[in-house]
């Protein structure tokens, strides 16, 4: 069954089209990555389907809900990492952690999850003395801390170091593993192909492939003759470059 | 639910109390400008036929009131919501079961409370450091306070909902600040305000809480004219802060 489906999905700004047309489904369970270019419209995608913005058109099902209307019931059931959104400067990291947990019914074990994140030895340090990493894995922590069906995480590892993120990649797992459907947004092919099951490609507000990176890659290998072929040649193909071999 | 909001409001107390600015300006300063004016200022404590037998200081410790409730309503407030919108705190809270409205009840509650402990402050030192009477008419004080407080919150509030940024929060509610404590009579106090003045007073927010909180102390009800402007303000601003409020 379908966690989320989306499609024909509309979005304007005024005069700007954000999302001029988006479809896929993410199956329960998965692991989706939604790539494309700066300004492709994926942070408006999630926002779209995280209730946050209503669309101007098509349709959205998250758990069989429509955001637009069953807003409330999501929110209890879909954890959302947000690209750009802090903290107030002086709050200790347990109580963010604290006060998040408790907005849910059935929160996780915060001082756990603290721990899997590496952020124990700075739990009493206030927001804003944490450094860049550090800040986005509370920011995780925090989309996790409800026990979410569905996870939406844009640029979880943006910012991070190498580690931590390999570190982050690792959590990502162990909560699919939970049974937990991730869905989520980034910039690393390396990330997207050692994590996702399946992957989304959006290019100036539409979807141009929805696909497993193998077959995204061997695709593209076809297309153009390759011997071999990256992820990422795939993904400058479809976001109409040419790939430098 | 219950205890989502508790925490909430329990995490922005410490916050407000962690920022050391606003706990010394919206909370200690009129107290301490009290003590200030009666102890340094010659002739503050003398009775004077100017203000109809009374000393300055017991016509001042109204107008401080009026200032505490000033600094927490267009000072600490819209700055500390524009701040949390700006951040995304707003945003992200949005995507929670709890959602925004609650931060904003949550401050409005400790911006509240603040305000009352900066009025119980200055009224302690009034009594006990210079000797002034509590107020004559202790309910009509009451409505005043509580009336004068909630305009100049739903002035705030505008405030927050019509800057975009943090730092015009803070600029637009200092260019309300000053006027605003003018008109409440801070250099121009009770009986000295000149008759001009007072009209264009009766017609602010703080002006009339000012007054309706000067009457009250000398044993006159609040004027009916006082209590309507008080009441317009929190319905008006009020209401315009709701519509025009963005959450991002
Ligand atoms: N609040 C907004 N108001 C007006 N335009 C917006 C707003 N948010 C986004 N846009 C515009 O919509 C388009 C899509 O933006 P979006 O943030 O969804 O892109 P993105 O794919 O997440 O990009 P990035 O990789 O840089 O995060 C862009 O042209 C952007 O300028
Ligand atoms: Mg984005």
């Amino acid at each position: 069954m379908p966690v989320i489906e989306i499609s024909n999905l509309h979005k304007r700004y005024g005069e700007t089209v954000a999302v001029s047309d988006v479809s896929f489904t993410v199956d329960s369970g998965e692991i989706f990555g939604i790539l494309g270019p700066n300004g492709a419209g994926k942070t408006t995608t999630v926002e779209l389907l995280s209730g946050l913005r209503r669309r101007d058109g098509g349709t959205v099902r998250v758990l069989g809900k429509d955001p637009d209307h069953d807003g409330a019931a999501l929110r209890e059931l879909v954890g959302v990492q947000l690209q750009e959104s802090e903290l107030p400067e002086r709050i200790r990291v347990w109580e963010a952690l604290e006060l998040y947990s408790s907005f849910y019914r059935d929160p996780a074990d915060w001082r756990e999850l603290l721990d899997v994140l590496g952020l124990s030895a700075r739990h009493n340090a206030r927001f804003g003395t944490l450094s860049g990493g550090q800040k986005q894995r509370l920011s995780i922590a925090l989309a996790l801390v409800g026990n979410p069906r569905v996870a939406v995480l844009d640029e979880l590892t943006t910012g991070l170091d190498p580690a931590a993120r390999r570190e982050t990649w690792a959590l990502i797992e162990s909560v699919r593993n939970r049974g937990v459907t991730v869905l989520l947004v980034t910039h690393f092919m390396d990330e997207a192909e050692r994590l996702c099951d399946r992957i989304a490609v959006i290019d100036a507000g539409r979807t141009v492939a929805v696909d497993t990176p193998a077959a995204l890659i061997a695709k593209v290998r076809a297309e153009r003759g390759l011997d071999r072929a990256t992820l990422e040649d795939a993904y400058l193909a479809l976001t109409g470059h040419e790939i430098g071999v | 639910m219950t205890t989502a909001v508790a925490r909430l409001t329990i995490v922005e107390s410490k916050l407000f109390l962690r920022d050391t600015t606003s706990v010394v300006m919206g909370v200690a300063f009129p107290a301490v400008l009290l003590l200030l004016l009666g102890f340094a200022i010659p002739g503050f404590r003398d009775a004077t036929d100017d203000l109809d037998g009374l000393r300055p200081i017991d016509i001042y410790v109204p107008i401080v009131l009026a200032m505490a409730i000033c600094t927490t309503s267009v000072s600490v407030l819209p700055t500390y919501l524009a701040t949390y919108r700006e951040r995304g705190v707003l945003r992200r809270l949005a995507t929670t079961p709890v959602g925004p409205v609650r931060l904003l009840g949550a401050q409005l509650a400790v911006n509240g409370v603040a305000t009352l402990v900066a009025v119980g402050l200055a009224v302690a030192v009034g009594t006990v450091a210079f000797g002034v009477d509590l107020p004559r008419q202790a309910a009509g004080f009451l409505i005043a306070l509580v009336l004068g407080t909630a305009a100049m919150f739903a002035v705030g509030l505008l405030i927050a909902a019509v800057a975009p940024r943090a730092k015009t929060a803070t600029g637009v509610g200092m260019l309300v600040y000053f006027p605003m404590l003018f008109f409440a009579g801070v250099w121009t106090p009770g009986p000295v305000m000149p008759d001009g003045l007072r009209r264009i007073s009766d017609f602010t927010p703080l002006g009339a809480a000012s007054q309706a909180m000067q009457d009250s102390w000398s044993g006159t009800s609040p004027s009916a004219l006082h209590l309507v402007v008080m009441v317009g303000y929190l319905l008006v601003a009020g209401a315009l802060a709701a519509r025009l409020f963005r959450w991002e």
